[in-house]
């Protein structure tokens, strides 16, 4: 009788820092955060509920929506950026090439580097009057512009380029382990019908890498509703509010303009924002775990 | 079917078509995209200010001048204080270490107790630790900034390594667990009818079969933590800035004339560790990424 007492308390110790991990600081401080949101709560946090106005402040706020919107337009770019490239990556290795691993660590080094690194130095490749572009112009291309970040327009393709430099061959690395996966014979008989290579990536590769595709999407959609660091290093939000992000907004808010009523609620907005877009994955892809292990 | 099954795809290598020569010249391509920002790092380091102000980013130094090396290890301001980015090594290294071996040695005990004892509840908090890795890090911050400041954590050395070990108990507790669920039950079984106990089976024989898990989990962390911006800058207090704040503070707050070649050095410094860690085991980090992207 003992024995079996220990038995079974012994491992549930082992999880109790995790446990406490997980209800204290990840479901106790997403309870206060979602709270304060509905509080109007200045550098110190009050009781004093105000139903989802900071929700409407937030909302009418021009900075937030020129920073929702600034996130769109780069999440889109970004994963479609990293997502082809990725994939042209990945193919053109997979097509039995010389110093193939070379190339793979070409590929992959910058996703080693932090996004504070990553931002500098395309800060630095950028600049308008010794950078890259002068350099070009002085080769010969006086038309060529690389100027992206002083401008209010361009700079978040700058931060784009930047973003897709460091998270490609993320993408690459996954689509490759997915590609060496297939079947050899599926190759075979795409080449005895005559099927050209590209549309053999296409219409049969393509739709088979479904899980990779499905895993990478969800690591950079996260990494699109995280993005901060990059953000804060390559242009701080500007120039103006052109590259402003909510993740900044919401640190903006916390830390220097002593507004937790309102940032809570843009993190709680943001939160929201993983849900909407992260959901979708999740259910397909446990939907296609399910059929899998109906059949099997 | 044995014969088709190890017959290569693809045209043979080594056959130089129109189609294999824009195979190469799209790989060279894009690995000049991918290398070039790397290299320009390197020789901006390597030049002086007056070289660099005369233009021409991708020209190769003159000379090998060390200076701005020297400059960015212990010299280079950051507003009014001008002590390089040592000081902020030293701070990553103190707050690296003890969190990647704890947050390592943690989610190895977890995934054990997870997948062999199976204690009630582990599914569960297993699923809230997943989901938890989805909510962007704005939601928790204020209420563990007030916690950590009631416990005298914040601000604190203790404190950020804390915060680095919570945030990757998800990681870690994921690569454990889908690494032990892979070995045989039997295993554990047989040791269980020798009267081993939980901790005696853990060390004695799950931890040192985990050995290749451990690699690639403390790579993940170390090169998770080494390159994070938003907790240390929230979490470890003037003293203790970790490398990757300081570096932006320095590039990013100074007053006078930029520095661009100290800038660089300090970037290349500080995107050193990782780089490293990456170009000497390029194979076990590609395999971290591939076991932690299960997660979407």
């Amino acid at each position: 009788m003992k024995h079996r007492i220990k038995r079974s308390l012994m491992p549930f110790g082992a999880l109790l820092p995790t446990w406490l991990a997980v209800v204290l600081v990840y479901i106790g401080a997403m309870v206060w955060t979602l709270r304060l949101s509905f509080t109007n709560s200045r550098i110190f946090p009050t009781d004093h509920y105000v139903g989802f106005a900071q929700y409407e402040k937030l909302l009418s706020s021009s900075k937030w929506m020129a920073a929702a919107g600034n996130l769109v337009v780069f999440g889109v770019l970004y994963i479609a950026g990293c997502l082809v490239i990725g994939f042209l990556l990945a193919a053109a290795l997979d097509r039995q090439v010389r110093f193939e691993s070379l190339f793979r660590t070409i590929f992959l080094y910058p996703y080693a580097m932090s996004f504070v690194v990553t931002g500098l130095i395309w800060q630095w490749l950028m600049n308008p009057l010794l950078g890259v572009q002068a350099s070009v112009q002085a080769w010969g291309w006086s038309g060529f512009s690389f100027d992206l970040l002083s401008s209010r327009e361009l700079a978040i393709y700058g931060v784009v380029i930047a973003g897709v430099w460091q998270g490609a061959g993320l993408v690459m690395v996954m689509m490759l382990a997915g590609m060496r996966g297939i079947d050899t014979e599926q190759w075979r008989a795409a080449r005895i019908d005559g099927i050209p290579v590209w549309r053999t990536y296409v219409s049969v590769v393509l739709p088979q890498l479904g899980p990779a595709l499905a895993a990478v999407s969800t690591i950079l959609t996260m990494g699109v509703i995280k993005t901060y660091d990059l953000v804060v290093a390559i242009t701080n939000g500007g120039p103006g509010t052109a590259t402003e992000v909510p993740a900044k907004f919401i640190m903006d808010n916390l830390f220097q303009r002593q507004n937790l009523g309102l940032a809570t609620a843009a993190a709680v907005m943001l939160l929201m924002s993983v849900l909407i877009v992260v959901a979708p994955f999740r259910f397909v892809s446990s939907m296609r775990a399910r059929r899998k292990a109906g059949v099997l | 079917m044995s014969v088709a099954s190890v017959t290569p795809r693809g045209p043979k290598p080594g056959r130089l078509t129109l189609g294999r020569f824009g195979l190469y010249a799209f790989l060279i391509s894009a690995a000049l995209f991918f290398s070039v920002p790397l290299y320009v790092m390197i020789v901006t380091s390597l030049k002086t200010m007056p070289e660099i102000r005369a233009g021409g980013i991708f020209s190769l130094p003159q000379g090998l001048d060390l200076s701005a090396w020297k400059t960015a290890w212990s010299g280079a301001c950051a507003g009014t204080e001008c002590a390089g980015v040592q000081a902020g090594f030293w701070n990553s290294v103190r707050i690296t270490l003890p969190a990647v071996a704890i947050s390592v040695l943690v989610g190895a005990v977890n995934g054990y107790a997870l997948s062999f004892w199976r204690p009630r509840g582990g599914t569960l908090m297993f699923g809230l630790l997943m989901a938890g890795a989805l909510v962007p890090y704005q939601v928790f911050l204020y209420p563990l900034v007030r916690w950590f400041a009631t416990g005298h954590l914040y601000n604190s050395l203790p404190g950020i390594v804390l915060v680095h070990i919570l945030f990757g108990l998800p990681l870690v507790t994921l690569l454990f667990r889908n690494y032990f669920v892979t070995i045989p039950e039997e295993l554990f079984k047989a040791s269980r009818l020798d009267g081993a106990g939980f901790w005696r089976i853990f060390a004695e024989i799950m931890l040192p079969m985990s050995v290749p898990m451990l690699v690639v989990a403390a790579m993940m962390q170390f090169t998770g933590i080494w390159n994070d911006f938003l907790l240390g800058l929230v979490f470890a207090g003037r003293e203790n800035l970790p490398m990757t704040v300081q570096l932006n503070n320095i590039v990013n707050t100074t007053t006078g004339e930029r520095l661009y070649n100290v800038n660089m050095a300090a970037t290349i410094l500080t995107a050193l560790v990782p780089l490293v860690i990456y170009f000497v085991s390029g194979r076990w980090f590609v395999r971290g990424i591939a076991a932690g992207a299960v997660k979407g």
